[in-house]
């Protein structure tokens, strides 16, 4: 009764082929995207803010662009904390060398050239597939951290060799460096990603989305019917390394601060991709979801022995949150392999038929 | 004058002091094998699960470090050396079980990506359960390896290395011989070739697994020994796996005589960069050198050097 289309009439191609066809999905996306910038800001505390919210919605982020090039185009890769960590600091080269330019634009820009950093490192892609790219993509994860280490033109020469973001004003608000509230920053964040996310969700509807799904199922007949793979594949690396560039620039400004190359690390790759798995391989929404559980379960895990009045020793307590996380993850695989988002697409179909079993 | 002396430092340098000291060359190119052997021994461990299930198991390195923790636990027991490797082999054998019975028999038939995702949980899972178990300060592994070095023809050579690649060397051989000629080894390999094919003919698959993770388990074991020995057993050992990846794709992930190819040119190619092209890049390249090296072979042989053949079809 409360999901079921019976009565939506369309009567224009442009209705017909809206991003949410659906009234109650686009009520209820509006209504989360009325809460999460009216409600949230005002009665979250700071903590659960810079915790939770921030992160939660960076990550993100950064699943987007993962899943576009793995959900949708297929190209298996574990180099996402590089391509971060040239969004970061290449957003802290510019925004030193120029300090005048908006901070957004600094982020756009260096979402660009992590976009370029991505094209090269996406070559290989042509001739090798499945695993061995995935190994393959572990070179330019290494390599780039290795020289944003090395090199100390990245950090401006400074002693400790970390990247610091400084204050950048924007409409008369600080938004970045420490005397940012968590509530600007929270805000900046939240416009970013609503924009970028619907970005990416028509960027697949359309014409290059149907040739990166095309490519992925088999791409020698989608070579046959006229898709180019070569370019295909390179621009499924490009805009996934901007997101993830992006995703990077704003974790260092308007999340963590500061940062060093520790922060991309490759298990940081891992999560992203932890996240697109467990939301779902080809969805959006499933990004969002994922990130929702990879960033949550942590911090659930941390709290959960004090919730129950069990108290042990910390690096105990440290090793069984591995633990739990692993096996949380292999349950979940095992439960659900196609994701939360298939989840809620099955939650969907129940409700449509609901009260009556078929 | 900069690009004379960048091109000077990249192409005469290096050639110059390897022809001037033929013999550091060759100490060189030796003490660079035998780390290869021992990259070798990770990898294959990769190479045994591959070939067998088509799981890219990222839990190769969890294994070996789980496996060298629970060696040097029960030795710290008071149990003696023999009895503690059996409990290790068997600890192994039990997990192999469990992760055949918890994890690989319900997720047949998904996609790989979906079985990677699995084992890198389970790299999770045996990291926490093997510290909660033995605790995580860096322990010595000690075997009564002698580690003294001697001359050969001018030539220093360090009698552990020598040991750990000849251990190496009888693994693979047994090994050779296992899948090649025992009955349970031609199982295995039409496993490998082609599941239903396998199961039509009556192999048990699930029976066939649990001994591949078994022999990898105890691959893993001999790895963390030598790796143990050499480097005390800690979580960093876990990280090794990292370096096999490289071997891996290199050697062809389904070859076993590629993992072992491909960890001596990764051994050689990596001490060499490392003391002859130092000045240029500035040290520390051991963590992406090899997978560079890897890609560029990739680059003309997209199946690995020894790997099979990718054919595709419409």
């Amino acid at each position: 009764m409360l999901y079921r289309e019976t009565g939506q009439f369309k009567i224009s191609y442009a209705a017909d082929q809206s991003v949410f066809p659906i009234a109650q999905d686009r009520w209820f996306v509006s209504l989360i995207i009325v809460i999460a910038i009216f409600v949230i800001p005002v009665l979250a505390s700071e903590y659960l803010l810079q915790a939770v919210m921030i992160p939660l919605l960076i990550f993100s982020l950064a699943a987007i662009g993962l899943n576009l090039l793995v959900g949708y185009a297929g190209q298996l890769s574990l180099g996402t904390g590089g391509f971060m960590a040239v969004g970061a600091y290449m957003t802290y080269k510019l925004t030193t060398a120029f300090p005048d330019i908006n901070i957004i634009i600094v982020f756009l820009l260096a979402g660009l050239i992590a976009a370029f950093v991505g094209l090269i490192f996406g070559i290989p892609s042509l001739r090798i597939k499945g695993f061995y790219l995935a190994v393959a993509t572990l070179a330019s994860q290494f390599f780039l951290l290795w020289m944003f280490n090395k090199v100390a033109w990245f950090y401006n020469y400074n002693s400790s060799g970390t990247i610091t973001a400084p204050p950048r004003e924007m409409f008369g608000v600080v938004i970045t460096g420490p005397m940012a509230s968590a509530e600007t920053r929270y805000l900046v964040t939240l416009f970013i990603v609503i924009i970028f996310a619907f970005i990416a969700k028509n960027l697949v509807r359309g014409r290059l989305g149907r040739s990166w799904m095309a490519v992925r199922d088999m791409d020698i007949a989608a070579e046959i019917i006229g898709i180019r793979p070569f370019q295909t594949k390179l621009i499924a690396f490009a805009v996934s390394s901007f997101y993830c560039g992006l995703a990077g620039a704003m974790m260092v400004f308007l999340w963590l601060g500061s940062a060093e190359t520790e922060a991309f690390s490759i298990n940081e790759s891992f999560n992203v991709l932890f996240m697109i798995i467990i939301g779902g391989l080809g969805s959006i929404l499933g990004s969002f979801l994922g990130a929702t559980f990879i960033v949550g379960l942590p911090i659930f895990l941390t709290n959960a022995p004090q919730l129950v009045g069990l108290s042990m020793p910390i690096d105990m307590q440290k090793h069984i949150e591995i633990m739990m996380f692993g096996s949380l993850i292999i349950f979940f695989l095992i439960v659900e392999p196609h994701g939360l988002a298939r989840l809620l697409q099955i939650l969907k179909e129940k409700l449509r038929l609901w009260p009556f079993p078929y | 004058m900069e690009i004379i002396s960048f091109l000077n430092l990249v192409f005469v340098n290096p050639l110059v002091e390897i022809f001037s000291y033929p013999i550091f060359f060759a100490e060189v190119v030796i003490s660079g094998l035998l780390t290869g052997v021992m990259y070798s021994l990770v990898a294959l461990g990769f190479v045994l699960i591959f070939k067998a299930s088509g799981v890219f198991n990222f839990a190769q390195g969890a294994m070996v470090l789980f496996a060298a923790l629970n060696l040097v636990g029960f030795i710290e027991q008071g149990f003696p050396i023999w009895l503690a490797l059996l409990l290790t082999i068997i600890v192994m054998i039990i997990l192999a079980f469990l992760i055949e019975r918890f994890m690989l028999r319900h997720l047949i038939n998904q996609e790989d990506i979906i079985l990677f995702m699995a084992t890198i949980g389970l790299t999770f899972l045996l990291q926490g359960f093997g510290e909660t178990l033995w605790g995580s300060n860096v322990k010595p592994l000690d075997l009564g390896i002698p580690n003294q070095s001697f001359e050969v023809a001018g030539l220093l050579l360090n009698e552990f290395d020598l040991f750990a690649a000849g251990s190496g060397a009888i693994l693979v051989g047994v090994l050779a011989v296992f899948f090649h000629y025992t009955r349970i080894g031609r199982a295995l390999r039409a496993v490998a070739d082609d599941h239903q094919a396998a199961m039509a003919v009556g192999i048990p698959l699930k029976t066939i697994w649990i001994i591949v993770w078994s022999v990898a388990g105890f691959v893993g074991l001999v790895a963390g020994i030598m790796w143990g020995a050499k480097s005390g057993v800690q979580f960093s050992l876990s990280l090794i796996a990292l370096k096999a990846l490289p071997v891996l794709i290199l050697g062809g992930f389904t070859s076993v005589p590629g993992a072992i190819v491909g960890g001596l040119i990764i051994g050689v190619g990596e001490k060499i960069a490392e003391i002859y092209w130092r000045p240029l890049v500035g040290g520390a390249i051991e963590n992406w050198f090899a997978y560079v090296l890897a890609l560029a072979f990739l680059l003309f042989r997209p199946q690995g050097l020894f790997g099979e053949r990718i054919i595709e079809r419409v």
